[in-house]
């Protein structure tokens, strides 16, 4: 057999199609049986998450404890007081897709008392943030909260993710004394001005864009679920 | 030549220590920085490049004599990403958390120099087993200096070790103690300056290094 010309076009060109094609069904294949583990861990971190803002922290079986806690998950349309226009399926709605017509939230029963989750999502100084705010049955105690982010600095915006940051919210009002505008804020020592002390937590020092990031996303997205919250007020 | 013969033990043991790639040929430096501020992310990071420079090694080495001369930057390339995708398919779905946590430098383990490095040194001139040993010692070589930086990070950034505490509790100074965790361990330019000891003390104990 003569030696096959390694350098001719034809070769290369063939060559190089062989070797994308196999590679291409192998990576398919790869991604396609793996998907649904994958999928079953996204699931579970959102559990995890959505747990964490109701103060369960760093259980085992983090499926069995969701399923026990959270009751359900409905979807509330445009006019909460038409009530909920799905009660279930609101645990398959991702936080960036929340509109005003399409609002997901979480009833959970922790130790016999009913808690409202609802997710919130924003924008840090360099990527994304996002979390859930557990609300007491009152529609205005914040009973815990979760906070994560895409890319904040590490060792300051980072913190928010932090637990003794999710804990400074606890017990804190989301609404001023007798209004109904979402007074819960995040503010730098110091500047708190005339705002009550259960309505403001401390941000993060040396972050203040993260924190201005953390304020703007619980007025907006609490914003957004105001006259649901407020239905039990 | 026997499979475990001299040659074939430097070529292993080359890259773990006086042939290092990050102590000595200064290589993948940027991943070293970005995933070393925890001990476990330095771990994965580590044995990912290690089985993706071991195995794309081995499958260059295979077809070698197949490749156009033309185009084997390229077909490095394509293997090593397809071998890199693979990789972070299997952190995401079997360690979702440390996937999570490494987030893009699962993915630049492409760029990583230590890989085409080997590739176009390496695995293009050599048979197969060879190029498997230089793989494996080339990724632990790496792994190594990884796993030396993320333990100083952690115990002096977070006071823990793989997640446990070491550092005890009550010598913080919340707890009434004198000792603060060092926020600057958790910052990129510190894990340069880490790098920088590990080398220096490398270099000092193989006195024929220093040029």
């Amino acid at each position: 057999m003569a030696k096959l010309n390694t350098n001719s076009n034809a070769y290369t060109i063939i060559y190089a199609s062989v070797l994308v094609i196999i590679v291409a069904f192998l990576l398919a294949f790869v991604a396609s049986a793996l998907k649904p583990t994958q999928d079953a861990n996204v699931e579970l971190d959102k559990k995890s998450q959505i747990l964490a803002a109701l103060n369960i922290r760093g259980v085992e079986d983090v499926a069995a404890k969701y399923a026990e806690v959270v009751k359900s998950d409905p979807i509330y349309g445009a006019d909460a007081s038409q009530g909920p226009k799905a009660q279930t399926g609101g645990f398959a709605v991702a936080t960036k897709e929340i509109t005003p017509d399409n609002r997901p939230l979480y009833i959970a029963e922790v130790d016999g008392e009913t808690k409202v989750v609802v997710p919130v999502k924003g924008a840090g100084l360099w990527g994304g943030l996002w979390g859930y705010i557990a609300v007491n049955a009152d529609g205005e105690t914040v009973y815990g909260t979760y906070f994560s982010h895409e890319s904040e600095t590490a060792g300051l915006g980072a913190r928010i993710a932090e637990q003794w940051f999710q804990d400074s919210f606890k017990g804190k009002k989301i609404f001023a004394n007798g209004s109904d505008e979402i007074a819960l804020s995040v503010v730098k020592k110091g500047k708190e001005g005339n705002l009550a002390p259960e309505n403001y937590v401390d941000g993060v020092t040396g972050a203040t864009l993260t924190s201005n990031g953390v304020n703007d996303m619980i007025k907006d997205c609490l914003g957004l679920y105001k006259d649901i919250l407020s239905i039990n007020k | 030549m026997s499979l475990f013969s001299k040659e074939n033990g430097a070529v292993f043991m080359g890259p773990l220590n006086l042939n290092n790639p990050i102590a000595v040929q200064v290589l993948g430096i940027c991943s070293a920085l970005a995933v070393t501020s925890q001990l476990k992310p330095a771990i994965v990071m580590g044995l990912s490049v290690t089985v993706i420079t071991a195995f794309s090694n081995v499958i260059i080495s295979l077809i070698r004599k197949t490749i156009p001369n033309r185009i084997r930057i390229i077909v490095q390339l394509v293997v090593v990403a397809a071998l890199v995708t693979i990789v972070s398919n299997i952190l995401k779905a079997y360690v979702y958390d440390v996937s999570v946590q490494l987030s893009v430098y699962v993915g630049l383990i492409i760029t990583n120099c230590i890989l085409m490095g080997r590739l176009e040194a390496f695995a293009m001139q050599n048979g197969p087993w060879e190029s498997f040993l230089d793989g494996i010692g080339n990724g632990l070589g790496y792994a190594v200096v990884l796993v030396i930086v993320g333990l100083i990070r952690e115990i002096l950034g977070f006071g823990t070790l793989l997640d446990f505490q070491i550092i005890p509790d009550s010598a913080y100074v919340e707890n009434g103690g004198l000792y603060l965790n060092n926020g600057m361990m958790t910052m990129p330019a510190m894990a340069l300056i880490i790098v920088a000891c590990v080398i220096w003390a490398h270099r000092a104990y193989n006195k024929d290094l220093e040029s």
